[in-house]
């Protein structure tokens, strides 16, 4: 079935950007390039772990009929895949200007236009 | 099929939770704690999937959006350093 293969490559990709995310975290020297990684992975990897869940449960909800329970879950799957991606990079920037401004600088960095542009 | 992608998921967790202890400053532990909390609404679809269980789905909607206030008040804590 194609639909199984789809949801399998879907899984596969959101998986090994979870697990990416949390080697980067231990990976990286600095507040802000762990931001870096642990945001953006962590987004990118539901995306496509609730996709995997939306075609499995629209397959089902096809053939079974509309009032099957598993239409409500695709939908909820998919409101819940609107706030992760509304409210995640949101975090982050506030994260990301609360290290900023509470003296946390950048590890090896040559070159901060925004403490250049503080003074 | 999804009760091991749950599994999986969890081993992430502990692996982030491991930077949620040790981080150096209070910031890298607020990172640590956001990507947990992205983690964790994730796996409750999943288990939701897995277990045939709407609610779990609507818990998850409930914890993102409660999550996303909570790191919002930490960071402006870490910046100014009283609420």
């Amino acid at each position: 079935m194609i639909l199984n293969v789809i949801t399998y490559i879907c899984i596969g990709i959101g998986c090994v950007l979870n697990l990416l995310a949390a080697v980067g975290l231990h990976r990286f020297p600095d507040v802000y390039t762990r931001l870096h990684a642990g945001t953006k992975c962590t987004t990118f990897g539901s995306i496509f772990l609730i996709a995997a869940v939306m075609i499995q449960s629209i397959s089902v909800w096809v053939t079974e009929g509309a009032f099957s329970s598993q239409s409500i879950l695709s939908i909820h799957a998919f409101i819940a895949l609107i706030v992760v991606m509304l409210t995640n990079p949101t975090s982050a920037h506030a994260i990301g200007r609360a290290a900023h401004r509470s003296g946390v600088r950048p590890a090896r960095a040559v070159v901060d236009d925004l403490e250049k542009q503080k003074q | 099929m999804w009760l091991p992608v749950a599994i999986f998921l969890a081993v992430c967790i502990l692996v982030i939770l491991i930077r949620l202890a040790m981080g150096p400053t209070t910031p890298d532990r607020l990172v640590a704690l956001d990507t947990l909390n992205t983690i964790i609404v994730v796996s409750m679809v999943i288990l939701g999937m897995a277990f045939n269980e709407v609610i779990y789905v609507d818990v998850a909607i409930v914890y993102a959006l409660l999550s996303f206030v909570t790191t919002l008040f930490i960071a402006k804590y870490i910046e100014k350093g009283k609420f």
